[in-house]
C-alpha cells in the first residue's frame, strides 16, 4: 500500500462522498444519507476490488476531474459518461465505464453524464476520512460526513491509501458489465400502495420527475391526486415512502430525507426499484405499478439473484486485472 | 385510567420499515405510551433491527432486510404489541438541564413576544423557564428537539418572513410548540433567547444532546454565563 493524493481540478455540479450510509441514530434525527444506488456503488467498489460498502465519489449531472500523483486502478457505474485519463504530456486516452481501468499519474476527467444522471467512481483503496456515525457518506443537510460535510469543491485535496501498482499506461478490459439498463425516456417502477384513498391513483397517472429534485426527494409532476384535507401528526418516514403534499404532487422520498414527516403516505416504492430512482432526469416519465408487499419480496429476490450472477461472473473475470 | 387506548395499528414505511401508531393527536397521553412502547422495544430488539424512532404518536421500526427480514420482524413486534406493557413512560427520564440567556441580541424576539402576550418581558422569561417539557421527538434536523408542554398562554404565531438564518442554540417559540435550533438555519419561529449548549455535534460518541423521551428545563442565566459555557463547551 502507498500514499496517493487527489487533487479536485473540476468537482461537477454535485459531487459526494457516499458508502452505504448510516443506521442507529435516526432516533436523534440523522438520516440514512448513503449512495442513492447501493448497487452501482458496490458494483464499482467490485470492479477495483474494494469491499462493496467502500467509500465512492457519487457525481450528478456531470462528473469530476481529479489529478493524482501514484499509479491507481478506478472504476465508474451507473450512468454513461465520456470519460478520458490526461497524462503528464498531455496523451489523453479515452476510458470506458464499468469495468476496472489501471491508470498513471496524472489526470482522470469524467464529462457529461449520459442515459441516467448519477455515477460512482471507485478507486482501490481506502480514503484517509474519518467515519462520522459509523460512516463516511456525506449527510448535506446536516453538514457532517465525507469531506466536510459538504460537495467537492475545487482545490480540495484528499489522501487514500491506495495498492501499489505499475502502470505506465491506461488499460483495462474489452468487456465491461452494468447493473440496470441505461434509462432513456422514463421508467416503470413498483409501489407498494397504503390505505390512503389516493393511493391507486398514483398508477393511473402519468408523471414526470420535477426539476426541483434532489436527493432528499423526488417530487412528481402530473394530474394532481385529490386528498381529503386531513391533519397528519408527524411521524416516521423512511428512503421510498411516498409522501402526499396538499399540492396533490407526490414526492417520493430519497437517501437524504428528514426523518420525520407530517403528510399524508401512498405506500412506498419497492425496494428493488428504489435505486432506478437516482437515474431519473428531470422531464423524464415515471409509471407505477402497484404491487403487494410479497410482490415487492419478489421483486428484490428477483434483484439480488442478479447480483449474485454477476458477482460470479466478475469473480472469473477480473483476477488478470487486480494486479 | 381513562378509556382503553386504541389498538396499535402496524403499517409499512419502505420494504425495510414498519410503522406503529398509537394514537391521532398531539397529547401527553399518547407521548408518554409511544416513549414507553420505545423503551420496551429497545430492551427486547432482535439484532438486525436498526433503529427505533419514537414520534408524537408513531414509532418507526427500521430493520435490516437482507438480515432478520420482513417476517422475524413482524413475528417480534407482534408479540411485543400483545404484551399488556405499562403504558406510562418511565419514572426514570432523564432531566436535562438547558441555561437559556434570555432576550438582547441572543433573544431579538422576547420584547415584541412579550408584548404580543400582553405580559412584561420577565414573566414571559419566567413562564417559560417554569415549563416542565419533554423531548416528544426529534426530526425536521439532525438534534432537532419537538418539545411537548408549552404553557398554552406562551403560543405565538410564525414571524411573517421567516429569517434567512436563525443562529445554533437558539430557543423560540412557534405556534403552540417550542425548540432548540441545533443548527443555524432558516426558520419562522419567534426567538426568545439562546443556549449556549450544543445540541448536535457529530464528532461527539453521542452526537445528539436530547434522546427522545427526555424532560428538558431551561435555566434563566446571564450573558457572562452564557459566554462561560460557551466557551467550556468548543
Amino acid at each position: 500500500m502507498r500514499q496517493a493524493t487527489l487533487e479536485v481540478i473540476v468537482p461537477g455540479p454535485l459531487t459526494t462522498v457516499q458508502d452505504r450510509g448510516r443506521t442507529g441514530f435516526r432516533h436523534v434525527g440523522v438520516a440514512r444519507a448513503g449512495a442513492l444506488d447501493p448497487d452501482a456503488a458496490a458494483l464499482a467498489n467490485r470492479l477495483v476490488g474494494n469491499a462493496d460498502d467502500a467509500a465512492v465519489l457519487e457525481m450528478t449531472l456531470a462528473g469530476v476531474t481529479l489529478a493524482f500523483d501514484v499509479p491507481l486502478r478506478v472504476a465508474l457505474c451507473g450512468a454513461l459518461a465520456d470519460m478520458a485519463h490526461i497524462a503528464r504530456d498531455g496523451t489523453c486516452t479515452s476510458l470506458g465505464h464499468g469495468r476496472p481501468l489501471r491508470l498513471p499519474p496524472g489526470r482522470l476527467r469524467v464529462g457529461r453524464l449520459r442515459l441516467g444522471v448519477r455515477a460512482w467512481l471507485a478507486i482501490a483503496g481506502t480514503v484517509s476520512l474519518p467515519q462520522v456515525m459509523g460512516s463516511r457518506s456525506t449527510d448535506l443537510r446536516g453538514g457532517f460526513g465525507g469531506l466536510g460535510g459538504r460537495a467537492l469543491a475545487r482545490g480540495d485535496r484528499v489522501s487514500m491509501r491506495v495498492p501499489a501498482l505499475d502502470v505506465d499506461t491506461p488499460s483495462g478490459p474489452s468487456w465491461w458489465v452494468e447493473f440496470d439498463d441505461p434509462i432513456d425516456h422514463g421508467v416503470d417502477l413498483h409501489y407498494v400502495p397504503s390505505a390512503h384513498p389516493a393511493a391507486a391513483g398514483l398508477a393511473a397517472g402519468a408523471w414526470t420527475v420535477d426539476p426541483r429534485s434532489n436527493r432528499q426527494g423526488l417530487r412528481l409532476q402530473g394530474p394532481a391526486l385529490e386528498s381529503p384535507r386531513m391533519d397528519i401528526v408527524s411521524g416516521p418516514v423512511a428512503p421510498g415512502t411516498l409522501q402526499l403534499p396538499p399540492d396533490g404532487h407526490p414526492i417520493v422520498l430519497l437517501a437524504d430525507a428528514q426523518t420525520t414527516g407530517g403528510y399524508p403516505r401512498l405506500g412506498h416504492v419497492c425496494a428493488a426499484d428504489l435505486p432506478r430512482l437516482a437515474q431519473v432526469a428531470p422531464g423524464q416519465r415515471i409509471r407505477w405499478t402497484p404491487v403487494d408487499l410479497e410482490g415487492s419480496r419478489v421483486l428484490r429476490r428477483q434483484r439480488q439473484a442478479r447480483w449474485k450472477r454477476l458477482a460470479h461472473l466478475l469473480d472469473t473475470r477480473l483476477d488478470p486485472w487486480m494486479g | 385510567m381513562g378509556e382503553r387506548p386504541g389498538r396499535p395499528r402496524v403499517s409499512w414505511l419502505s420494504d425495510d420499515a414498519l410503522c406503529v401508531t398509537l394514537g391521532d393527536g398531539i397529547d401527553d397521553a399518547t407521548i408518554a405510551r409511544v416513549h414507553a412502547l420505545a423503551t420496551q422495544l429497545a430492551a427486547t430488539r432482535p439484532a438486525g433491527v436498526l433503529d427505533l424512532v419514537p414520534a408524537y404518536a408513531s414509532v418507526g421500526v427500521f430493520f435490516d432486510a437482507d438480515g432478520i427480514g420482513p417476517d422475524r420482524v413482524c413475528a417480534w413486534l407482534r408479540s411485543e404489541l400483545e404484551r399488556d406493557a405499562p403504558v406510562s413512560a418511565p419514572a426514570d427520564a432523564r432531566v436535562v438541564d438547558v441555561p437559556v440567556c434570555y432576550g438582547g441580541t441572543l433573544g431579538p424576539d422576547l420584547d415584541d413576544a412579550s408584548r404580543a402576550l400582553g405580559m412584561s418581558p420577565g414573566t414571559l422569561i419566567e413562564r417559560h423557564a417554569a415549563g416542565d417539557y419533554a423531548v416528544a421527538m426529534i426530526g425536521f434536523a439532525p438534534g432537532f428537539p419537538y418539545l411537548s408542554g408549552l404553557d398554552p398562554a406562551l403560543a405565538l404565531p410564525r414571524l411573517a418572513t421567516p429569517r434567512t438564518c436563525i443562529p445554533a442554540g437558539s430557543v423560540a417559540i412557534g405556534g403552540a410548540q417550542t425548540g432548540i435550533y441545533p443548527r443555524d438555519s432558516p426558520g419562522g419561529w419567534q426567538i426568545l433567547g439562546r443556549t449556549p449548549l450544543r445540541l448536535f455535534d457529530p464528532s461527539r460518541p453521542q452526537p445528539a444532546l436530547l434522546q427522545p423521551g427526555d424532560r428538558v428545563r431551561f435555566r434563566p442565566v446571564d450573558e457572562d454565563t452564557f459566554r462561560a459555557i460557551a466557551g467550556a463547551e468548543r
